[in-house]
């Protein structure tokens, strides 16, 4: 066995903090925060994900390099699509589509 | 071949002839598994894109087109999703202890976890067909209650936000019909007894995907369901 073998307790905790953090985004939707509301949504969505990869996806016990190399390449071309995408269409006079 | 034991008690069978060993055949199957969930990366990225552009010229079409969604479902279907998160962990730890029956109903309850999420979501399309939600022909929105009475509301752009829900949602459900079909001959070769600490490849891979899978939906929550729900 060459892979971190993870124990249960971890694995229960991780999903119990990921079904509170789906109730917190669901009542914090409620509440007007203005601008926040989006921001608070996507930073506990974005808190799950990384703990769905951390421990379930066990990217914080692999050894090998080469996984990190390809989730970091993975996330950085997402960046690329997403802002310099939103960098042309944000900074365009509304309405001149 | 009775000179060379050592060789004939270090080969396990699943070992493809091409690896040096099988530590190193899992690490080029792990590494190809990464690779195409970065592929998978870049496939809902585009979706993504669009979702943030449109969502940006057509903000108060979006937060309608939001609001008709039950947000009651997609929050139990979050649940469901990161229950089955857990069970797929489990089972991954179920096969590197070479817990057979374990591991078996492990998968089956990921199994009809897969398949709660996939009836939940089946309801709330169906429900959208009902309402006349569904681009097209027949689309047709009555703009309740606008929450600021100076915005105009067009239903041609909420036509958009429809298209781009059914599309999301729909391609991340076709993940998880694939998903569960994975998990069906995984269940089989594991009630056959093939997998164990030694091999367990096909499982940890499996679950990548699967929670790979989770992950998309637990961005589409938020974006599709919670865009303006405030009071």
């Amino acid at each position: 066995m060459s892979e971190h073998v993870v124990s249960t307790k971890l694995y229960y905790a991780i999903w119990i903090a990921l079904l509170v953090l789906t109730g917190v985004t669901a009542g914090v939707a409620f509440i007007d925060l203005g601008p926040f509301n989006t921001i608070v949504a996507l930073t506990i969505a974005t808190l799950k994900a990384v703990l769905v990869l951390l421990f379930f996806m066990h990217l914080k016990y692999t050894s090998e390099k080469m996984t990190s190399v390809v989730v970091i390449s993975a996330l950085f071309w997402l960046l690329i699509l997403l802002a310099l995408s939103l960098a042309d269409y944000t900074t365009r006079p509304l309405g001149v589509n | 071949m009775s000179d060379s034991p050592a060789i004939v008690e270090s080969h396990n069978p699943e070992q493809q002839h091409h690896f040096a060993d099988m530590e190193q055949q899992r690490q080029a199957s792990s590494l190809g598994m990464w690779l195409f969930l970065a592929t998978e990366v870049m496939f809902f990225g585009g979706m993504f894109c669009a979702y943030l552009i449109y969502r940006y010229w057509y903000y108060p079409e979006f937060a309608a087109g939001s609001k008709t969604l039950d947000i009651r479902l997609g929050a139990i279907n979050t649940a469901v999703l990161i229950c089955s998160s857990l069970t797929v962990a489990l089972s991954v730890r179920a096969a590197q202890f070479g817990k057979r029956k374990l591991l078996v109903t492990l998968l089956v309850a990921t199994i009809l976890l897969g398949l709660v999420f996939l009836g939940i979501k089946g309801v709330e399309w169906a429900s959208k067909f009902e309402e006349h939600h569904v681009p097209g022909y027949s689309f047709h929105f009555e703009p309740q209650a606008p929450s600021h009475p100076n915005t105009k509301i067009d239903p041609q752009r909420i036509q958009i936000f429809f298209s781009l829900y059914f599309a999301m949602t729909g391609i991340h459900a076709l993940h998880m019909v694939i998903g569960v079909g994975l998990f069906a001959v995984l269940t089989f070769y594991a009630w056959k007894g093939r997998y164990n600490s030694a091999y367990y490849t096909p499982i940890e891979n499996a679950g990548l995907y699967w929670h790979f899978v989770d992950i998309i939906w637990i961005y589409l929550f938020p974006l599709l369901y919670l865009i303006d729900r405030k009071k």
